[in-house]
């Protein structure tokens, strides 16, 4: 376990090393980002006072290792449009991403889990075919098309949800089910594979030959089985969740960081995109890497590395 | 027996499903490649005296706007259609190239093992773990919006789901005799990769392209939706979805038509993906 520890540690070091890296690049690609951080027809003058006040001057080995540095100190930079620390707007609107994607995640794993095991065990009957239309349906329609469609039947027809915003908990049921919509085919169609491939296997045959009916051999030792891989989803799909976000909350007006992404794009608040991005990516590696740790602490087959 | 027989045959297995997906995804491709023709008017024409007619509207000269107009009194039959270029154009281009990259870097990680194996790896770990479309938004910010920027990004943040998989195929397929015989007969390096390696390794790439074609169309739309992809004036699902959010309760045509032609496109490449993805991997082929 100790060495799978930390072998697993160091690869999400130099993940989250890599991700800083590409940011860094990222945002000099238009050549000069001190253009990216002054105000629109911003004199030259203040342009240049900018670029020797945020270190834009020197040769850029030094400027990444300050960058780094930077973030090692957790230091994201200093918003230059509301003059507050990036750190300090993004954490206020923290807790309701995490209120949306835990919500769409509970939408996603409900629907689709069920829905995968029901096609799993029904393969091939003609009740696989409305849950199977219905995955393929999650999965073409964008998550901002199911959200307008939402909001012209349960807001402006039927007027059941608010149409956006935040306004006690019915508010977040629409942009949940927006949200959780993509999430919920693909946890269908792993689902799918995962008890598939299970019932394939010997004990189950041994199991239904002994005369165990097939509802009891699924609930006691299949779905036990299939779990593992469909935990894996769960944490991949985290991120897909944190970053559809910025459609879903644009859409119903939710006050968390996917709406401040665009609204720091518009008011061309670069800081603060960069570090909505290296938030994002951080809490997936650390998401992927607990979900790892986890596993390698309920299987042994994996902290051995045999297969 | 004859080709024609021998072509009807193999169709009579296709799944009636699958048929009609071709179809709907074929004449979405035509509508693409021939929209000066098939759009009945100038997509950029505007008319302020016929702002946001319902479908169907014929005014005083004796011209119909089957699909309505919108709030700038452009034919919107004529701005969907042409928008079905921006989809298309974006989803081939950023999809070609991510394959190529994807392919030839998995391959290549494949192949070459060591610290190339190593590196390349290691990267698309590391690309993997950036969400794409929060990577693509960060982006398109900084360059600034566009048609080239969009495929660019698009085609330079995707590529790493095919490396994986060009990767884990190529190990396979380089164990295997005929690449050991091939290797024997005087083939190396590219050549071996080319001529020996990536037929037999293009069925899985093929399957992912699908699927990513899907997804770039969503990703294509999204982008636009959110002011970072295809800009005013040119037509595009995402950006006339945008503008006839304002609209929901007074033109729902402006929602209803392009909404969709996009999830109808997006639906027919994912059912065709499903089907093919069937028929290479048969696990998770269906009984019977």
């Amino acid at each position: 376990m100790p060495r799978y520890l930390l072998s697993r540690l160091l690869q999400a070091a130099l993940t989250t090393f890599g991700v800083m890296t590409i940011v860094f690049f990222v945002m000099r690609l238009s050549g000069d980002p001190v253009l990216l951080l002054v105000p629109e027809g911003a004199t030259r003058e203040h342009i240049e006072t900018v670029r020797r006040e945020l270190g834009f001057d020197q040769p850029i080995w030094r400027q990444y290792l300050t960058f780094l540095g930077g973030l090692l100190n957790l230091e994201l930079g200093v918003s230059v449009v509301q003059r507050v620390p990036a750190w300090d707007i993004l954490a206020s609107r923290i807790p309701y991403t995490l209120a949306l994607a835990g919500a769409a995640l509970v939408v996603a794993v409900g629907l689709g889990v069920p829905a995968g095991i029901a096609m799993a065990i029904w393969r091939g009957r003609w009740f696989e075919r409305p849950i199977a239309a219905l995955v393929v349906t999650g999965q073409s329609m964008p998550t901002f098309l199911s959200g307008i469609l939402m909001i012209m039947l349960f807001a402006v027809t039927l007027r059941w949800l608010p149409s956006s915003g935040v306004d006690g908990p019915a508010s977040v049921v629409m942009p949940a089910i927006a949200l959780g919509m993509l999430s919920m085919s693909t946890f269908a169609r792993m689902a799918r594979i995962a008890v598939v491939d299970e019932l394939g296997k010997d004990y189950v045959r041994a199991g239904l030959a002994r005369g165990l009916p097939l509802g009891k051999v699924v609930t006691r030792h299949v779905l036990r089985n299939a779990a593992i891989p469909v935990v894996t989803i769960a944490a991949l799909e985290t991120g897909n969740l944190l970053a559809g976000a910025i459609i879903v909350e644009t859409v119903f007006a939710w006050p968390g960081i996917g709406q401040l992404a665009i609204q720091a794009i518009q008011s061309r608040d670069f800081l603060v995109v960069q570090a909505i991005v290296l938030f994002v990516s951080l809490v997936y590696v650390a998401v992927n890497l607990a979900a790892d740790l986890l596993y390698a602490g309920i299987d042994p087959r994996i902290r051995l590395g045999k297969p | 027996m004859s080709l024609a027989t021998n072509l009807r045959a193999r169709l009579s297995r296709v799944p009636t499903s699958i048929i009609v997906m071709a179809s709907l995804l074929g004449a979405f491709v035509l509508m693409a490649l021939f929209a000066p023709l098939l759009a009945p008017f100038d997509p950029a024409r505007q008319s302020l005296i016929q702002r946001l007619r319902p479908p169907g509207h014929t005014t005083a000269q004796g011209l119909t706007y089957l699909m309505g107009t919108d709030d700038l009194g452009r034919d919107l039959m004529s701005r969907v259609i042409h928008g079905a270029r921006a989809s298309m154009l974006v989803a081939v281009a950023s999809v070609s190239v991510s394959l190529l990259i994807g392919s030839a870097l998995g391959m290549l990680a494949g192949w070459r093992r060591g610290w190339v194996e190593m590196a390349i790896m290691r990267f698309v770990d590391i690309m993997l773990s950036i969400p794409a479309i929060l990577l693509a938004v960060l982006a398109v910010a900084v360059v600034g919006p566009g048609f080239q920027t969009l495929i660019l990004v698009l085609g330079l943040t995707r590529w790493p789901r095919y490396a994986r998989v060009a990767y884990a195929q190529t190990l396979q397929v380089a164990t295997l005799p005929y690449i050991r015989a091939a290797e024997l007969a005087g083939a190396r390096g590219p050549r071996l990769l080319l001529r020996h390696i990536l037929p037999n390794i293009a069925g899985p790439l093929l399957v992912v392209a699908t699927a990513e074609f899907g997804l770039m169309i969503l990703f294509e739309a999204s982008l636009s939706f959110l002011g970072l992809g295809i800009q005013p004036p040119t037509p595009s699902w995402g950006t006339i979805l945008s503008a006839g959010r304002q609209y929901l309760e007074r033109a729902w045509w402006l929602t209803a038509f392009p909404g969709a032609c996009l999830f109808l496109l997006v639906l027919s490449v994912n059912v065709l993906g499903d089907w093919l993805r069937d028929h290479l991997d048969p696990r998770s082929r269906p009984r019977g």
